[in-house]
């Protein structure tokens, strides 16, 4: 019974990463670079929600808990893209590295940014109706929060895998993915392409960071870190690159890491993870269901 | 008026003359040949008409409207469309999904009205693949729409890529040695397919090969390249007859 809710909690967590690991696979995949800020996209909708749906940080504005939700999904989306037009745009023909290195500057400032604008002391997280409680499955209790994270994960999987199928904009982005140059010959035009995916990375960026808050209701500067880089973890682990893969890779990662939380230790559980993500490098670089094709990082 | 004019274009990268003052003027529905050795200068001159490199001196104008300089989907959107001389297809997707990506500039239904409005993202749709699959059509390559483009046997690559750069309706098509690595049966056959495009699709057709043949077979006139200048144009069986450039294929 322990073993089953253990994996149910899992699953709940492992939902979380995958959702911000599809943010990164998907950037990867189209921009061809790894957005270590995207981590704190993640705080920036949690903040959102505080913001609009609690008298934490700005007691003038309460509204019900949905609005903030919806808040938090167009500003991570809004920022995403503008974060890619100042910072990542002018540096499309640089080097990876240049890239790479900016991306971490832009999470330095984002976390710094916080800081100075929210605080460091922990902020609430307003609570959600029907997200708190214990429900009882026979003997089996369930926390509602994991049920719906999972539920949010799978509808967007679903959402995602319908928009890049069956889309024109879905395939200019495979086709930006295979090669960028050949799709600008075919009319695609590759920066907008750009800016839709960081738009819908982002967005998903803000459902994750929503979970987050519901499910740890402590809500600092850094929030969004420490998840991120697992979600990184994952999207190696899953294949990066690939939307399936993060899915798959996220759920494993958070399977792996409660299950190790449980049953070794916690302060072990970080540990596994990221021995995973150096495993997983030397072994089969190309992730679990990763594409063939060797990309510098 | 011709469908493409150009008038001295040059480039020269770093103090490589890679061509140097390529004037044509060729007319709408010709079969046009760029003929020369290797390193001549051909795929540069394909670069610069698809916008992928920016001319360092002088101009071209599709249809009258000048084009020099100006962005790869620019010049597509106004209607030249192009395949690649090492097959370049999205060989993850699917031979559909390939001439939809060609379709795009068509799509009028921007991401966000495909999620909210529902009933206009399935007309569009339909139509797209209606559009799609009549165009497999005319290339035999219906039968394997669904089929990944990689699992395509060479020749049916190289259809495949011409049609998805029709599917951008183009006024101007640029074939980059269509017929590199075909047998010759293929290659009998791909000249009947370029000759069907031209008619059926009301199509200017410019072209980049090596087999003479094929060149005398479908060209009405031909410019010679070498080493980036041009060596002789004109119409195909006085250019081929010429002794320049019989020196500049076979050695003295």
């Amino acid at each position: 019974m322990e073993f089953l809710s253990s994996i149910i909690n899992g699953l709940s967590l492992g939902a979380m990463y995958a959702m911000i690991a599809l943010g990164y696979t998907m950037v990867y995949g189209i921009a061809k670079m790894l957005n270590f800020a995207h981590g704190d996209v993640i705080t920036l909708g949690a903040y959102t929600v505080v913001i609009v749906s609690s008298t934490v940080l700005v007691p003038a504005i309460n509204l019900p808990v949905w609005a903030g939700f919806i808040a938090a999904v167009l500003v991570c989306a809004a920022v995403g893209v503008l974060v890619e037009f100042v910072a990542y745009k002018p540096l499309r023909r640089a080097s990876s590295l240049a890239v790479l290195i900016t991306a971490i500057g832009v999470s330095y400032f984002l976390q710094n940014f916080f800081q100075i604008v929210f605080g460091t002391s922990t902020k609430n997280f307003p609570r959600v109706p029907l997200f708190n409680e214990t429900w009882m499955i026979g003997s089996l209790p369930l926390n509602s929060g994991s049920f719906f994270t999972l539920i949010f994960s799978v509808l967007i999987m679903i959402a995602l895998t319908f928009f890049v199928k069956k889309t024109q904009t879905g395939r200019a982005m495979l086709a930006v993915s295979e090669d960028r140059s050949a799709a600008q010959l075919m009319g695609v035009n590759v920066n907008r392409t750009i800016s839709v995916t960081f738009a819908i990375g982002s967005a998903l960026a803000a459902v994750a960071g929503f979970c987050y808050g519901y499910t740890y209701t402590g809500i600092v500067p850094t929030t969004g870190a420490m998840p991120g880089i697992k979600a990184f973890v994952a999207a190696v682990l899953g294949g990066i690159g690939s939307i399936p893969g993060a899915f798959v890779g996220g759920l494993a990662l958070g399977i792996v890491e409660y299950l190790s939380q449980i049953y070794i230790s916690t302060q072990w559980s970080n540990v596994i993870v990221f021995g995973i993500l150096i495993v997983v490098l030397l072994v089969k670089p190309t992730g679990l269901l990763g594409k063939k094709r060797s990309e510098k990082v | 008026m011709p469908i493409l004019k150009t008038e001295n274009l040059s480039i020269t990268f770093g103090g490589l003359k890679a061509v140097s003052d390529f004037s044509v003027e060729i007319e709408k529905n010709r079969i046009y040949g760029l003929i020369g050795p290797n390193g001549a200068g051909k795929t540069t001159v394909f670069n610069m008409l698809t916008g992928v490199y920016k001319p360092t001196a002088g101009r071209f104008y599709l249809d009258g409207e000048d084009l020099t300089g100006k962005s790869p989907i620019y010049i597509n959107r106004k209607g030249v469309a192009r395949t690649f001389q090492n097959i370049r297809l999205f060989g993850k997707m699917t031979v559909l999904e390939n001439v939809l990506v060609g379709l795009h500039a068509m799509n009028k239904c921007d991401p966000f009205s495909s999620i909210l409005r529902l009933p206009r993202y399935w007309r569009t749709e339909r139509e797209l693949k209606n559009k799609a699959h009549a165009l497999l059509d005319v290339f035999g390559l219906d039968g394997e729409a669904e089929h990944i483009s990689s699992n395509l046997p060479y020749g049916k690559q190289r259809k495949l890529e011409i049609a998805r750069a029709l599917a951008t309706n183009p006024k101007l098509l640029l074939l980059d040695e269509p017929a590199a690595g075909m047998n010759p049966h293929e290659t009998g056959e791909l000249m009947e397919t370029i000759r069907l495009i031209r008619d059926g699709f009301d199509m200017t057709i410019l072209l980049i090969e090596h087999d003479l043949k094929l060149v005398s077979g479908i060209c009405e006139e031909v410019t010679v390249l070498n080493f980036g200048t041009t060596l002789a144009q004109g119409k195909v069986e006085d250019v081929l007859r010429d002794p320049a450039v019989v020196t500049a294929y076979l050695g003295e």
